[in-house]
């Protein structure tokens, strides 16, 4: 299938270089957002009738999940409101062109931190407190408050958006995944990138702002670390910028050598396995251990999260790998061979949000009337009983995802594997194994 | 100069075997997943469960059970109000603390179901979840069977390709 671009239909480019529209979805975002804060600390302590738990880790998890990242990758962070005060700050104006002179302190990260391990590592520290943190309003206010807080902080110390490029937990799986998506933003024409003075979609013209995201277009060869802030389409000066329609996971086909992305990979895999298991199994004693933080049962399951995401898990692919030898060195094809589990994972988690969803969305109806559960019925639906939706197709859905998701990864491991000479069939048998565990904890 | 003849152009011979392996494989995913299974006649029983509820667990938390079974389910609240939603069967039934209240159905559906507690209970109550299995987990046993299928069907059609 050949790329289609977006951006040749007119009212599409209007809208993506024009500000106006994208200021408007941020500003609704930040209101909830804040809105969201509010709820969580001021609100019902009660998670299933508080804004933030349900709009949170029930609508918008969903939409994320579901739909944003596996059909526009990174299209959440193009309106996630989370960077924009920072960044007001950090340009010193809201929407007027930008001012040369830098403001703050505005220095460049250093280097052994550009990458995603700190991503890796905020997700995990999220991960392990996750339990409070989907069920407690008020934990949940202070982590979306903490995250707004540290990005105006980092975008007063460092350049352009440190926070999502480097730390924000949710960036970093994003990103990974978005590299499946049918939809990226690439340059139309090499050579005119080659050849363009002073490359203004990086450093910023006076029709916008340098790439945020530390991204020089001209290079760009996969969704990873491309926020779709659009900026590059307002500041090229030749109209080199396009967005494209195209296939499934594009990105894949050229795997990955980086060892943080190999391990978010791997994160995100066994995060999602764990959850199956814990949050959704029959099992009260994992779950007790899960939300008794600080007990001594919760520190033998952070130490069991972490052993099965850095030990168990990476370990047997590594086994599984170690006698498909080349010239390669075994780090090199283990990140590289890692791509195969890119959307496996993310399947995983819409087999996962598929049940915790349906079973749990009846409460935003109930929430929308009395989003801080004080007894308010703004649309009358305050008292709408908690109901299961869906329940009886969810099984075949969850098996339809988690086999597609088997395929897609097979198919992925047979293009990695080419890529590095190896077979594919240890990578395809340890995707299979994972798919099997899964669908017994799911089913 | 000659050009090279391009290799990776499956001949329409191959390209036929891979049509008639596709549509094998279709078939055997069809059959492994609805194909009816041969049903062992079992006299139904009447099958009566004590089941302790406390935040945020069930116990038992697994209940297995014969299709045909009358099942009746004595909940007891330990601590909080609790209650008991088994799904897909959607009945309930809610117990006040240190009371029990009982549930009685006929597990005529086959197959793997979640109860939950119906009763916000605490933090935990969205994950409090139990599981019911009426006969076998037949539907588990046809997704393990499709995914084999298709990892088997993915290396065949890659070996037919090559």
């Amino acid at each position: 299938m050949a790329k289609i671009e977006l951006t040749r239909i007119p009212f599409i480019k209007n809208i993506l270089k024009s500000r106006y529209p994208q200021l408007a979805v941020f500003i609704v975002m930040l209101i909830g957002y804040i809105f969201a804060i509010l709820a969580g600390l001021i609100g019902t302590p009660v998670g299933s009738h508080n804004f933030s738990i349900v709009f949170v880790w029930i609508a918008w998890w969903a939409l994320l999940i579901l739909v944003a990242v596996p059909f526009f990758g990174r299209g959440w962070c193009a309106v996630c409101p989370i960077p924009l005060p920072g960044e007001w700050l950090q340009r010193g104006a809201v929407l007027s062109p930008p001012d040369k002179r830098p403001k703050w302190l505005n220095l460049r990260v250093p280097k052994m931190f550009r990458n995603i391990w700190l991503q890796n590592i905020s997700f995990l520290l999220l991960a392990l407190f996750s339990s409070v943190l989907l069920t407690t309003p008020n934990i949940t206010g202070i982590v979306l408050a903490a995250m707004l807080f540290a990005a105006i902080g980092l975008s007063t110390v460092f350049e352009r958006r440190a926070f999502c490029r480097y730390l924000c937990p949710v960036g970093g799986f994003i990103g990974l995944y978005s590299q499946t998506a049918p939809v990226e933003l690439r340059i139309k024409d090499k050579q005119v990138c080659v050849t363009c003075e002073g490359k203004p979609c990086y450093n910023g013209s006076s029709t916008g702002y340098g790439c945020p995201w530390d991204i020089f277009p001209g290079g760009l060869t996969k969704n990873t670390y491309c926020g779709l802030c659009m900026e590059c389409i307002r500041t090229c000066p030749h109209d080199n910028i396009a967005v494209n329609l195209r296939p499934f996971s594009a990105d894949l086909a050229k795997p990955s050598t980086r060892m943080d992305e190999a391990f978010k990979a791997f994160i995100m895999l066994g995060s999602a396995i764990i959850y199956a298991g814990v949050l959704l199994g029959p099992w009260g004693a994992f779950k007790d251990a899960a939300y008794n933080v600080g007990s001594g049962a919760w520190f033998i399951y952070a130490v069991v999260f972490l052993a099965i995401i850095f030990v168990v898990l990476p370990g047997l692919f590594t086994l599984g790998i170690l006698n498909t030898k080349n010239a390669l060195p075994l780090k090199q094809r283990f990140a590289s061979l890692s791509t195969a589990l890119i959307p496996l994972g993310l399947m995983f988690w819409v087999a996962f949000s598929l049940s915790f969803v349906l079973t749990n969305a009846s409460y935003i109806i109930a929430a929308l009337s009395d989003p801080l559960g004080l007894g308010w019925n703004l649309f009358g639906t305050a008292n709408m009983a908690w109901q299961p939706m869906l329940t009886s197709i969810l099984a075949p859905a969850q098996t339809l995802v988690l086999v597609g998701g088997l395929i897609w990864s097979a198919r992925t491991a047979q293009k990695a594997a080419g890529e590095v000479k190896v077979s594919p069939i240890p990578v395809i048998v340890y995707c299979l194994l994972a798919t099997c565990l899964m669908l017994w904890l799911l089913l | 100069m000659r050009p090279t003849p391009n290799t990776d152009r499956p001949t329409s011979h191959n390209l036929m075997r891979f049509h008639f392996s596709l549509l094998l494989l279709v078939t055997a995913g069809l059959v492994v997943a609805f194909a009816p299974l041969p049903a062992q006649p079992i006299t139904p029983q009447e099958r009566t469960f004590e089941i302790d509820a406390h935040q945020f667990a069930y116990s038992p938390s697994e209940i297995k059970v014969n299709p045909g079974d009358t099942v009746t389910i004595q909940l007891v609240s330990t601590d909080v109000v609790h209650g008991i939603y088994v799904d897909d069967y959607d009945i309930s039934v809610e117990a006040d603390p240190g009371q029990s209240a009982t549930l009685t159905f006929v597990a005529d559906k086959p197959g793997s179901f979640r109860f939950r507690c119906n009763i916000t209970c605490g933090a935990m109550h969205p994950f409090m979840i139990g599981k019911l299995t009426v006969g076998s987990n037949n539907w588990l046993y046809r997704s393990i069977g499709l995914a084999a299928l298709a990892v088997l069907g993915m290396t065949v059609s890659r070996k037919q390709k090559a």
